[in-house]
């Protein structure tokens, strides 16, 4: 009984933070015991398996990361790694049971458990991992708030805006940035605030604001719809960290454990070059022991995580590794047509970095 | 020379009136050109049209594509429509399996004569028909969720503008009985009942619908008892009802408060009782007094159905958004998808306005 009620206080926490865009809210004076809702005796992984589907939260829509397809499908980035989990859980990729949720049903949603993983393109911030009780599983995209501007405004860098109007989307962490940019560059602004991302592209075309500010993905996203491309460009500058990645609740760690490694399978076999096409005849043995044991025919790293021994075979049968995902929905040959930049692999000019399976 | 004149000389019809009196032209000279300041009006509005109708033509029909898989294929300055073929569907039914997309047909089929039997009085078989009306409600459910032998399916997939006509049907059709009683208790002479409804409306009326809609998706879960979940449609649908009945108690109480006292005090004195006065005497002028307001708030609830996004649903406003964001047809469809919506809203919000004003009419008993 006490923990429920302990759970109510902590999902209207966690509510009205969300509705305040979390951080600017002054901490809620609850204790720390309060935090794991998720205190209930049966692990997530034997829920699910006994449920037999995934429950997994996912965008309501967001170009590249979670869109439907023509038969009314889930596709995306962020939906790539609930296939991955759910095939290495349970075996099959088609067993999820996606819940869209916007920006402020994100969180609750999460902690009152009513789905077991969010991918849905959250920044890691310390708020979120320690105050509202969550786990990060890891980043899947490095991300970062840009500007886009037309070149006929004649500036070089962000730091020249000073008087400009910033098209920006209202309720989200760009929207703080963006005060701390012209803050600490002493240059003023003057905000457009815009509810949804569409509304503000159709703004700054519209020539409401000169220039237009969201995460570099976003950014890049929306210049490749323009039909003056050319005539847009984006500023050097990126005036903020947004490590976006999957995260689950805080206190289970088996369950944070499989969806950590998951997602490290993928980078992993981007880097030993394990394909969609090789996995199969990879896992039945190479010369490569890390392969081996991440596939299964060597060691017993499986049985430790509580799995069986083709979980990262079935992880990247699924759409591929990291790189395959990252080419098939946001690449350079999509609409989106983003870059690999930070994304790449540490050996390969970015940061990604998965640590070694052994 | 007089009587020549006053004489009956021809036939016996009367002449027609000059013609520039009646016709078009003659509605035209008493509707469009009847004086100066109305002629400038109409000449005015003549032009603002000329602005926008051909160029709004132009770029819904004669310069649209209405061919193609992608949004890149889309290469004029008109609007894109190369997506309804594929993705019609999506926008009307939602997840909904295609191979039943005859169950919801179905559904809407039957809800017309269920619809009618309760809007018209003057219908064949209308004793079986009302009949059928009460069982609508189940027959609609088995239809929708299956059971008994039909597929199951989970209200996740509803989607598209079935969810709309679903959400805001039910919500429509149990407001108003749960208004009037909400009416008759705010103005019953029982405390206990009066504090009730008082707090009651005027919790639901001081709070946003979100925050409800909010409150029923996440934080009722954790007072359930754990074995115990309730439908996240039906929640929602629960919600809009309720905020909708809140509205439509007040709506209706300003109609009872127009029913002069002479009223209640005559149903007395013919011996009837609380509900026999109410039902007979008071509710049918009331309500009939409240149409209007009745209304007004059944399309304010029909488009509230929207906020179904917030638990993920995906209605026909929501199909739109998603489409928004599929790579292929980014940025090319964002007022196309928009206006597909709207049209259906219009729709049905237009037709419920035109019958409101029919039964105005019809009910319009005044002696004047």
């Amino acid at each position: 009984m006490k923990n429920k009620f302990l759970g109510v206080i902590v999902a209207s926490a966690t509510l009205a933070l969300a509705a305040c865009d979390g951080g600017i809210f002054p901490k809620a004076a609850k204790d720390k015991e309060s935090v794991p809702v998720s205190a209930t005796k049966t692990s997530t992984l034997d829920d699910v398996k006994k449920r037999g589907h995934l429950n997994c939260g996912i965008n309501t829509g967001l170009p590249g990361f979670a869109y439907t397809d023509d038969k009314g499908n889930w596709q995306g980035f962020d939906v790539a790694f609930c296939q991955a989990l759910a095939a290495a859980v349970l075996g099959d990729p088609s067993k999820v049971k996606y819940k869209n949720l916007t920006g402020k049903t994100r969180f609750p949603t999460l902690a009152s458990g009513e789905i077991d993983v969010l991918s849905r393109n959250t920044t890691w911030t310390l708020q979120r991992d320690v105050e509202l009780g969550f786990t990060f599983l890891g980043v899947n995209y490095y991300d970062g708030q840009g500007f886009i501007g037309r070149k006929s405004l004649g500036l070089k860098s962000a730091k020249e805006l000073d008087g400009a109007s910033v098209c920006i989307q209202t309720g989200t962490t760009t929207e703080l940035n963006l005060a701390d940019f012209f803050r600490a560059n002493n240059i003023k602004y003057e905000p457009v605030p815009i509810e949804t991302n569409s509304e503000a592209r159709a703004g700054y075309l519209a020539e409401r604001c000169d220039v237009y500010t969201t995460d570099a993905s976003g950014l890049a996203a929306t210049k490749s719809t323009f039909k003056d491309a050319e005539k847009h460009m984006v500023f050097p500058e990126i005036i903020s960290k947004e490590p976006l990645g999957p995260l689950v609740r805080q206190g289970d760690d088996q369950w944070a454990d499989i969806g950590r490694w998951v997602l490290n399978a993928l980078i992993v076999g981007e880097e030993m070059g394990i394909t969609k096409a090789n996995v199969a005849t990879m896992s039945s043995g190479t010369k490569n022991p890390e392969i081996n044991r991440l596939l299964g025919t060597e060691g017993s790293i499986a049985k430790w995580l509580g799995l069986d021994p083709k979980w990262a075979m079935r992880a990247i049968s699924v759409n591929g590794n990291y790189a395959e995902i990252f080419e098939k929905y946001i690449g350079k040959n999509t609409p989106l047509g983003l870059a690999r930049g930070q994304n790449a692999l540490y050996n390969k000019g970015g940061i990604l970095y998965a640590p070694p399976v052994r | 020379m007089i009587s020549s004149k006053i004489s009956y000389t021809g036939s016996n019809k009367s002449r027609p009136p000059p013609p520039n009196t009646v016709g078009v032209i003659g509605w035209m000279r008493s509707n469009l050109f009847g004086g100066s300041v109305n002629t400038c009006l109409t000449l005015i509005s003549c032009y603002i049209l000329w602005l926008i109708v051909p160029p709004l033509l132009d770029w819904t029909i004669f310069n649209a594509d209405f061919t193609g898989d992608v949004g890149g294929e889309c290469t004029t300055e008109g609007a894109c429509w190369a997506w309804l073929d594929q993705r019609i569907y999506q926008f009307l039914y939602g997840f909904y399996p295609p191979n039943s997309y005859w169950r919801v047909n179905l559904t809407i089929i039957l809800l017309f004569p269920a619809l009618a039997y309760v809007l018209f009085d003057n219908l064949p078989f209308s004793k079986q028909g009302r009949w059928f009306s009460l069982a609508y409600p189940f027959v609609a459910t088995f239809l929708l969720i299956g059971g008994f032998g039909l597929e199951g399916i989970t209200t996740d997939k509803f989607g598209g503008f079935m969810l709309n006509l679903v959400a805001g049907i039910s919500g429509i059709v149990l407001s108003l009985p749960i208004g009037i009683l909400l009416a008759l208790g705010r103005r019953s002479k029982l405390p206990t009942i009066r504090i009730l409804c008082v707090s009651f409306i005027e919790f639901i009326r001081g709070v946003p619908l979100i925050t409800l809609l909010f409150v029923a998706v996440i934080i009722l879960q954790l007072f359930l008892p754990p074995n115990v979940t309730l439908d996240q449609l039906v929640r929602v649908m629960i919600m809009i009802t309720l905020f909708a009945s809140a509205y439509m108690a007040e709506v209706i109480r300003g109609g009872l408060q127009a029913i002069p006292n002479g009223q209640y005090e005559a149903g007395k004195a013919m011996g009837l009782g609380y509900w026999q006065s109410m039902r007979l005497i008071i509710l049918p002028q009331a309500l009939k007094i409240s149409i209007p307001g009745i209304v007004n708030t059944f399309i304010g609830l029909f488009k509230d159905t929207t906020l179904v996004i917030i638990i993920g649903l995906f209605d026909i406003l929501g199909q739109a958004r998603v489409l928004q964001t599929n790579p292929d047809w980014m940025g090319k469809v964002d007022h196309e998808t928009f206006l597909i919506a709207s049209v259906f809203f219009f729709i049905v919000c237009f037709s419920i306005s035109r019958y409101s004003i029919n039964l105005e009419k019809r009910l319009d008993k005044d002696h004047d």
